[in-house]
């Protein structure tokens, strides 16, 4: 079930080998009282997670909103294996982790980037480079294929990303405000690519965001975590027809419920 | 080809500035030639010494790149070791800050003791000159890597090997190339301190010699055009290794600034 990570020495091996407890369906993920606190450089330990319970069936796109600092990257990064929870059970597949800045190696191609996972996974040059371009063509990204990455529009960069996270083969996407450092317009424009990239290539997703309107038009379920040590405060079913628009009443009144819980669990 | 001679004429301006400022210096002063010839006298002496100066410079240029060459392979390779070994690097990196310290002069005679009169123990002094730039600046530029980037490579299932040659090595090579020509610069001042201090039989044996022996015998105006040509060969180097650059990493910012 999670092949890759499991052969990986350390803290993110024993992450690994505390899932699966309850034997989940193929791409199904379920969280369940997951605590995590870390030692702060003044010596206190800060409570980033506590008791954080989600789930998400295979091909779902889960959400996870909240305010700045209440974990989202560290669910994440448990999510991935990159860290051990100290309590609390994770059960999922072998996940990807796509970082909020693209990350993209300067010194190769769109296409080389693309391609790093099939690479690392022992592909040789030439096949890993035909398979990126199979989905840069899928994609609406060919023409871009030999570009360097300081040559692409900040909204390209991020489809290259998230191309080459779809690329790792793994069933569970990691997603980390990939699209919190671009301008509204190209952000509206990649969600609509999103959307219709997952369309195509189906996948279970975590995506965190802090933009509430982003989680209601993407999502199937929403989850609000409260200001750190965060706590999921409210799960919304996100059950509106694709594609949304921002300006649907239904959206606007998900919005709604969302931010008020987002509030309370601030005040909480 | 234009904007390579503007960029080329601030630098003539200035030299040429200073070569008239010291020729009037040495005509105001009637400063002995023995002491400091004039530029017009060095020019002269490069001119009726040119076959001689020209074999020397062979002689040099050929331990400048070869000993260049050396310190980079010995730098790189320690680097990485030193990168990917903490142990290594508790052990070794001391020893190497330490082995800048040692005169060259002190082991030059057991170099020659080793190696023989040829070329290789001149190589070493100067590799032993050079591989310091390249691994201080290799090593810091492969710890440099942004942590976000390999925790991406880990969850890409990168082993520690491919984080090394996908991420790391590729990141480094402007930092290990920064490097590479500050050993540049050193490395002409090393080929003079391997010809003097290690023994020679050879006919021709290199512009560091030549500069000691006509230093020592009146012959000023000739140990100032082996100088001349020294200076010119650092120059010629040093922007090879900037347009190296430009071809291997094109994406640094030294590269797409364009100056070196």
């Amino acid at each position: 079930m999670t092949t890759g990570l499991e052969s990986r020495t350390g803290a993110p091996a024993r992450a690994q080998a505390q899932r699966g407890g309850a034997r989940a369906q193929a791409g199904e993920v379920v969280v369940r009282e997951l605590a995590l606190a870390y030692d702060s450089r003044a010596g206190a330990g800060v409570h980033a997670l506590a008791d954080v319970s989600l789930s998400a069936r295979a091909g779902q796109l889960l959400a996870v909103v909240g305010p700045s600092g209440c974990g989202k990257t560290t669910l994440l990064e448990l999510l991935c294996g990159l860290r051990a929870p100290q309590r609390g059970s994770i059960t999922a597949p072998a996940a990807v982790l796509m970082p909020q800045r693209d990350l993209l190696l300067p010194w190769l191609d769109a296409l080389d980037n693309a391609a790093l996972a099939l690479r690392i996974a022992g592909c040789a040059r030439a096949h890993a480079r035909e398979r990126a371009a199979e989905l840069f063509l899928e994609l609406g990204l060919q023409g871009f294929e030999r570009s360097r990455p300081h040559e692409l529009s900040g909204g390209m960069r991020q489809r290259v990303a998230f191309v080459r996270t779809l690329l790792s083969g793994k069933a569970l996407l990691c997603l980390d405000e990939p699209f919190g450092a671009l301008d509204a317009l190209t952000r509206a424009d990649m969600q609509r690519w999103l959307e219709r990239a997952l369309a195509r290539e189906p996948r279970t997703v975590v995506l965190v965001t802090h933009d509430v309107e982003e989680a209601i038009v993407l999502a199937d379920r929403v989850a609000v975590l409260s200001p750190r040590p965060g706590r999921v405060v409210a799960q919304l079913e996100v059950e509106l027809e694709r594609p949304r628009s921002a300006g649907d009443p239904a959206v606007i009144a998900l919005r709604g419920r969302a931010l008020r819980a987002l509030a309370q669990g601030a005040v909480a | 080809m234009r904007r390579g001679l503007r960029e080329l004429a601030p630098a003539a301006l200035l030299a040429l500035c200073v070569l008239g400022a010291w020729e009037l210096y040495v005509d105001l002063t009637g400063v002995q030639s023995e002491l400091l010839p004039a530029p017009h006298a060095v020019a002269g002496a490069l001119w009726r010494n040119g076959g001689l100066l020209a074999h020397n410079f062979a002689v040099t240029a050929e331990q400048v790149v070869l000993g260049l060459g050396l310190a980079l392979v010995c730098g790189l390779a320690l680097a990485s070791a030193i990168h990917l070994s903490p142990l290594l690097r508790a052990a070794v990196y001391p020893l190497a800050v330490g082995s800048q310290a040692v005169p060259i002069p002190v082991i030059g005679v057991l170099l020659v003791f080793w190696w023989g009169f040829g070329l290789f123990p001149k190589l070493v002094v100067i590799a032993l000159i050079c591989f310091f730039p390249v691994l201080v600046t290799t090593v810091d530029g492969l710890a440099s890597v942004d942590p976000e980037q390999r925790k991406l490579l880990r969850t890409l299932d990168a082993s520690r090997w491919q984080a090394f040659r996908f991420g790391e090595l590729p990141a480094a090579l402007p930092a290990a190339l920064s490097g590479a020509r500050i050993a540049l610069a050193v490395g002409v001042i090393g080929a003079f301190i391997a010809e003097t201090s290690t023994p020679t039989t050879e006919a021709y044996a290199g512009l560091g010699r030549e500069i000691v022996l006509d230093a020592g015998g009146f012959q000023t105006p000739r140990a100032y055009a082996a100088t001349a040509l020294l200076f010119g060969f650092a120059i010629a180097c040093f922007y090879s290794l900037a347009l190296a650059e430009r071809r291997l990493a094109p994406w640094s910012a030294n590269a797409r600034g364009g100056r070196a």
